[in-house]
């Protein structure tokens, strides 16, 4: 013990670089690690009601699902996708007005979403009390919908800082469109999984 | 490997994937049934998966979490090299690059180490061996007039790198190997590696040790 103290002096050993994982990196993939078990629990939940509990057919009768209304909500939010990336690459061309259209028409793709969504809850016939399945498939939408929630807040900030001059084409002048494109696209990834499992299969 | 959170387009190219999977496997939900979902899904999703993770993206762009480095507009070499990183014609290569830019240059010698040492965590005696070829290179540059620093890196090469890039923002890389035949580095592909992970300028140094210890007997 005192022979290891004295190699090393009054101070600690020099740590091995490769244990310094960047801060950024590792706050990305901690977030995203937190967010996919987020889901998963609510998944997990959805599946456990729809295969453990007996059901002759699922939705349990009488109510159904509004697949075709979820289906033009996937394709907005799929196009949004798209916009949110034809955004990204004007601004990287220097490309203004690009960039504030891309960012305007992904917000508005995005709350026709929302907006969709709240109209459906309203008029889907049941309620997060009615049955697990009820409550499994409002969680889920409901969870989902959260995030559309807070992808349209960085948006919305991202479209008024670039209506406002800010942003440009080097790689550090657009990290504040960057990241929430990122963003975007993992709650994009996150409803067609959603849609899948939910509405579809 | 592709990180789909490394850039906005990763993350679009990883979206347009998710798409072509999740069209599948609905479409067998539908005309079949959902346990042939099920199947589809578990026979599927490592396909997409592999071909995914294991392609090139058309255009490498840097890392967002790479883009904020500041920089205070000199030419920044990193150098990465082991038992070579004194040998001349690396030292000649690094100074004629350092002057012609009036560049910063960073040494990174890894700490090369046997497989056993490296997971017993057994790395003095080999950081210790590269400090001591990194100190006798440094000084070599420090007399050519060179504004070099150095340290000691991950046994693995394109690792060493990597961990270098977050502390120091270079523009081109240089990394030196011995002749192909004695090049332990060069027969696991560390250059082609290096090339296919980082999206800045490779520069390959072959040091031929054995023939510039020849040379310097015959002078």
């Amino acid at each position: 013990m005192s022979a290891h103290a004295e190699a090393h002096g009054a101070h600690p050993p020099v740590a091995n670089r490769s244990s310094r994982v960047d801060s950024r990196l590792l706050g990305i993939y901690f977030f995203i690690a937190s967010e996919v078990m987020l889901f998963g629990s609510f998944f997990s939940a959805y599946f456990f009601a729809r295969v453990a509990v007996p059901h002759d057919e699922w939705p349990p009768k009488p109510y159904e699902l509004p697949v075709y209304l979820a289906l033009l909500n996937t394709i907005i939010l799929v196009s949004s996708s798209f916009t949110m990336h034809w955004a990204l690459q004007s601004i990287k061309r220097n490309n203004r007005s690009g960039l504030i259209a891309g960012l305007a028409i992904t917000f508005g793709l995005g709350l026709t979403f929302l907006l969709i969504q709240a109209r459906e809850y309203t008029r889907i016939g049941f309620s997060p009390h009615d049955l697990a399945f009820g409550t499994t498939f409002f969680g889920l939408t409901g969870l989902h919908g959260c995030h559309v929630f807070l992808g349209l807040t960085l948006l919305g900030i991202a479209l008024v800082r670039s209506l406002r001059g800010h942003y440009g084409p080097a790689g550090h002048d657009h990290l504040g469109v960057e990241i929430p494109g990122i963003y975007w696209h993992f709650v994009d990834v996150m409803w067609i999984v959603v849609y899948t499992t939910v509405y579809v299969l | 490997m592709r990180n789909p959170v490394r850039t906005e387009a990763e993350a679009f190219s990883f979206v347009i994937a998710v798409v072509a999977l999740f069209a599948a496997v609905a479409l067998v939900g539908i005309f079949v049934n959902g346990w042939a979902a099920l199947v589809a899904f578990v026979v599927l999703a490592p396909v997409v998966g592999y071909r995914y993770f294991s392609s090139d993206p058309k255009v490498v762009e840097p890392a967002v979490w790479d883009r904020s480095r500041d920089a205070d507009g000199r030419h920044r070499i990193l150098v990465v090299a082991n038992e070579t990183v004194a040998g001349r014609s690396l030292r000649d290569e690094v100074v004629r690059r350092a002057v012609e830019r009036d560049a910063q240059v960073l040494v990174v010698t890894p700490a090369l180490n046997t497989r056993i040492r490296h997971w017993t965590s057994d790395e003095d005696t080999a950081r210790g061996a590269a400090q001591a070829r990194l100190d006798e290179s440094l000084a070599a540059l420090s007399r050519d007039g060179i504004d070099a620093q150095g340290t000691v890196g991950d046994d693995d090469p394109c690792q060493a790198i990597e961990d270098a890039l977050r502390m120091f923002a270079a523009d081109e890389i240089v990394v030196s190997t011995h002749p192909a035949g004695r090049s332990n580095w060069l027969e696991h592909g560390v250059v082609e590696r290096a090339k296919e992970r980082f999206d800045l300028p490779i520069t390959h140094v072959v040091v031929d040790l054995e023939r510039e210890a020849g040379a310097r007997r015959t002078a």
